[in-house]
């Protein structure tokens, strides 16, 4: 396991994402496109935050900065106390497997590896044993309710289903956050309910969740609502009645 | 825990690979014919070389051969009907060697005569060869039953003669020889011993081709019968008769070779310039050449060099071609799996670990060809020896460099590929459909 993980988990209230003025620029030509201006978001342990905004409000893009798969044009960017807004790639890669659970919206399975290969990527670039990664992958695939389909390809299973196989894969490292991108978006309601069920069933364990989306449904999942507009937050709301 | 690293890397790579079975056969073509042909080629032409070194050294390395050949006739003296020509090699040219050249071990001059020998009512040609006791030394002939020629022969001038395993055959197919009496010109002759070629000392007769390349080997078709040289001076003379366009001439030759040994391996090529010195003061007619096995043997091996390099070379490039076919092949399978690599990226992949993937999936592809195009490889020269009746040899050294070779593709045309992918960002590629 890598040196980051040997860092004492932060207790549920501890600010485990913080982002400080942060931007991000794109030249377009001669044009400079500023899509997040001056970031600035505290995310702490156990939240459950819900990232909305309409398209080319820099959702996307903020998603790309705290999956630590961009860097930041400005600005500081500090996941579990480190500052990660200027890592080298290989850094990168490495805090993006120990860290991060992504969970997207088309499920981003390998076909040619089934339920539980699919599971044990994040954990083979982070050097676990063959046993043990075999065993916490079952473990994960039971977890989401999927024990009778460990050997099925992603080709064989309903997208509800691939989901939770995503879930599964995000939680594998056991991540300091897991970021969902519209996890719902590709799925019908009722699988769309399950997830949002096993999402809500994580948050109560305590682990801390980053959904971006534009699915109002979501949000009133959430503990916190920002909103984006413009590369800008327009605002941040917490849900009292949730947690 | 890098051995589990290496173990899923490479079941990745061959669970990739069997997705797309028929594409990666066919890619694998490339390298199998290939690495085949390499073996292949290297095989026939080591079996070549060995051929060409087995029938030189039977002549004995050591060994200076001097011939003597007809001189290139005067163009003064066209018109003019020569009854007599008298040429060639000598007593004195013998007499002259042992003398002077201070190298010679053994020094053989031998009379050959085309006859024909007759035993009860079989008739064979044969060629005479009147030789001296010591002949055994420097050719490859070893008596297997009875005698050879000895000086008391030579020194009575006995009506005595050795005949080689293919005289045998023909005029005693049942019979037992020795103590028979052949006719062999006007005179006969009683048969004292057998001999036989050696086999030769390289001898791999593992090697189908073997039989059928040391048949062709021995050279002469016709059987040869030895007779004391002495015998042979009074017996047969040193004129004969040569029916030739412009009418019969006589001919006078004393000695037709005469082969010189020298004391080792270093010696041979100052001795060939002693004979030549020798020769040149008292031939004026360009009567005679040297044949120097060592140098036959140096000169095959530079044919051999050259033979290795022009079917090496075209090796070479239907491997480059197989490596080019595989490059294709997986810039293709990048291109089709960016998603997969944006996938792993953003699940902890480094740049290295996509490099590895795919490299090790080029590496498997070429591997199993290399190791598929070194049977092939390995039947193609059987084939060849089966069909062809030419000798080949499959040395351990050429399978060893097929595989490298097949490795070093593998990876010479790996390498760009996976660098593409790896360098491919996460971004654009979980995005890309």
């Amino acid at each position: 396991m890598s040196d980051m993980n040997d860092n004492p988990k932060p207790s549920n209230g501890d600010a485990i994402l913080v982002m400080d003025k942060l931007c991000k620029n794109y030249q377009l030509g001669t044009v400079e496109l500023r899509v997040l201006r001056e970031i600035d978001i505290t995310i702490n342990s156990g939240e459950y935050v819900a990232i909305m905004g309409p398209s080319g409000s820099g959702k996307s893009t903020l998603l790309n900065m705290i999956g630590c798969l961009d860097r930041p044009s400005g600005g500081s960017y500090h996941l579990g106390g480190q500052d990660v807004s200027q890592l080298e790639d290989d850094e990168l890669s490495a805090i993006r497997g120990a860290r991060i659970g992504f969970v997207f919206q088309s499920f981003n399975l390998i076909a040619q590896l089934n339920v539980i290969e699919n599971i044990e990527i994040p954990m083979f670039y982070q050097s676990y044993g063959e046993a043990e990664s075999a065993e916490r992958a079952m473990e994960l695939a039971t977890m989401v309710g999927l024990a009778d389909r460990m050997k099925h390809r992603p080709a064989e299973l309903s997208g509800g289903q691939q989901q939770r196989v995503a879930i599964a894969r995000a939680l594998a490292n056991d991540p300091l956050i897991i970021l969902a991108d519209e996890p719902t978006g590709n799925l019908d309601s009722g699988s769309g309910a399950d997830i949002l069920g096993i999402l809500d069933r994580l948050h109560e364990e305590g682990k801390t969740l980053i959904v971006v989306t534009h699915d109002e449904n979501i949000a009133t999942h959430a503990q916190r609502v920002i909103r984006l507009f413009d590369g800008c937050i327009a605002e941040d709301t917490y849900n009292y009645h949730k947690g | 825990m890098f051995l589990f690293r290496f173990k899923r890397t490479l079941k990745l790579g061959v669970k990739s690979l069997w997705m797309h079975r028929l594409r990666s056969t066919l890619t694998m073509l490339g390298i199998i014919f290939g690495v085949s042909s390499v073996v292949a080629m290297l095989a026939i032409g080591e079996g070549a070389s060995r051929d060409a070194q087995e029938k030189i050294s039977q002549l004995g390395s050591r060994n200076i051969i001097i011939k003597t050949v007809p001189p290139p006739e005067d163009k003064s003296s066209v018109g003019q009907q020569q009854t007599l020509k008298e040429y060639g090699l000598t007593y004195a040219d013998a007499e002259r060697f042992r003398g002077a050249i201070p190298n010679v071990r053994v020094l053989v001059p031998n009379r050959l005569i085309s006859e024909q020998a007759l035993y009860r009512n079989n008739r064979v040609s044969i060629e005479v060869v009147g030789t001296v006791p010591w002949y055994t030394e420097i050719s490859s002939l070893r008596t297997t039953y009875g005698r050879f020629i000895t000086s008391i022969d030579t020194h009575y001038k006995q009506a005595v003669c050795v005949i080689d395993e293919l005289v045998r055959k023909d005029l005693f197919s049942f019979d037992d020889p020795l103590g028979q009496m052949v006719k062999i010109g006007g005179d006969y002759y009683r048969v004292i011993g057998i001999v036989t070629a050696k086999k030769a000392t390289t001898s791999a007769s593992q090697v189908q081709g073997q039989q059928n390349s040391s048949k062709g080997g021995s050279g002469a078709n016709t059987g040869k019968i030895y007779i004391p040289l002495t015998t042979a001076r009074t017996r047969f003379g040193e004129m004969s008769v040569q029916i030739g366009t412009s009418g019969a001439t006589l001919e006078r030759v004393e000695l037709q070779e005469i082969i010189v040994q020298s004391q080792t391996i270093d010696q041979v090529l100052s001795t060939r310039r002693s004979v030549m010195t020798i020769l040149s003061r008292f031939h004026k007619k360009n009567d005679y050449e040297i044949v120097v096995p060592l140098e036959l043997m140096q000169r095959a091996k530079d044919v051999q060099r050259i033979f290795t390099i022009v079917l090496g070379s075209i090796a070479a490039i239907s491997l480059l071609v197989g490596g080019i076919g595989i490059m294709n092949i997986m810039m293709a399978t990048v291109s089709e799996r960016t998603r997969e690599i944006g996938i792993r990226r953003a699940l902890g992949a480094r740049k290295r670990d996509i490099v590895m993937q795919f490299l090790s999936e080029t590496l498997i592809l070429t591997l199993c060809g290399g190791i598929l195009g070194m049977a092939v490889g390995s039947l193609v020269p059987a084939l060849v020896t089966y069909f062809g009746q030419m000798r080949t040899v499959i040395t351990p050294g050429s399978l060893i460099m097929a595989f490298g070779i097949s490795a070093a593709v593998g990876i010479a045309f790996g390498i760009y590929p996976a660098y593409r992918a790896a360098n491919m960002d996460p971004i654009e590629s979980l995005r890309h459909e």
